[in-house]
């Protein structure tokens, strides 16, 4: 609350409003720089698409910089503006999964088969369990560490399914006119990705520090 | 009665579309009797939270904490 109203280096400039002066604060800047590219870098998997997403985002978001004086605000934005750029690219399907390789991703079936047992009920030592307060997780370092860990050990394809539906909030409609792939086929590698997605995170945040 | 294996593919592919009537009600009556499934079906919810709060480039620093610290005005 108290922080709302502090901007944080303000040098001769007092007139400049705070917002701006988050962009024009170097550390600020270079550390949004570092996470930005990370996100974009995961999901177009090319770092110079990558670097001119970011960057025409940064721009963007120069823009508009001035209505935002909490650097959470800013970033939030400045993030919506990314996603924006990486769902452009995605579209104009220049980096795109060609469908004959999504649908030869069946090497993990066996592995969540395991999950189950032979009538498809859950094993009991999988079954999931409830998780307390999941969302003050959200807050924590650690916990987007294991979460960028969780990720990428999914299939690459489902990986970027998940993240084109779930990140970049593309319908399945569009994910599917755009990967010409069909909506089941869609749906059952979601359904992959959240399966693995949770079971992960459950046996390395849920299951270990999080619950006392 | 509709085995964990269909149950969470439907609790998956209701983030995705609606549901028929019938799977609906299949639905219903298995979560009531499995916590696994229950457990699984919040998680679904959970992890779109988490998908969107991380795609908004959240920690620590400033935590995006959802609607309170959207744009200001």
């Amino acid at each position: 609350m108290n922080s709302e109203s502090t901007p944080v280096s303000q040098p001769e400039t007092p007139g400049e409003d705070p917002g701006t002066s988050h962009l024009t604060d170097p550390t600020f800047l270079k550390e949004l720089r570092v996470q930005m590219l990370k996100f974009a870098t995961l999901q177009l998997r090319d770092e110079a698409l990558a670097e001119d997403a970011v960057q025409e985002a940064l721009i963007g978001a120069l823009k508009n910089a001035a209505s935002f004086n909490r650097r959470s605000a800013l970033k939030t934005w400045v993030f919506a503006i990314l996603k924006n750029k990486i769902a452009d690219v995605l579209r104009k399907g220049s980096r795109m999964i060609e469908a004959s390789r999504l649908l030869r991703d069946n090497e993990d079936e066996e592995n969540l088969d395991a999950l189950f047992d032979t009538k498809g009920f859950w094993q009991v030592d999988e079954r999931p369990a409830a998780w307390s307060h999941p969302m003050k997780s959200v807050k924590n370092d650690h916990f987007w560490r294991v979460f960028e860990a969780c990720l990428s050990g999914l299939p690459e394809n489902q990986a970027r399914l998940f993240m084109m539906r779930e990140f970049i909030e593309l319908e399945s409609n569009e994910i599917c006119e755009t990967l010409n792939i069909s909506t089941s086929n869609l749906h059952v590698m979601l359904y992959r990705a959240r399966l693995r997605l949770r079971e992960c995170l459950e046996n390395r945040w849920f299951n270990e520090g999080e619950r006392s | 009665m509709m085995n964990c294996q269909q149950a969470t593919r439907l609790l998956s592919d209701a983030q995705e579309r609606e549901l028929s009537l019938k799977d609906r009600a299949a639905l219903k009556f298995h979560v009531m009797m499995c916590s696994g499934c229950r457990n699984f079906g919040k998680q679904m919810d959970t992890l779109s939270d988490i998908a969107h709060n991380y795609a908004k480039g959240s920690d620590s620093d400033g935590a995006v904490q959802r609607s309170d610290d959207e744009r200001h005005e």
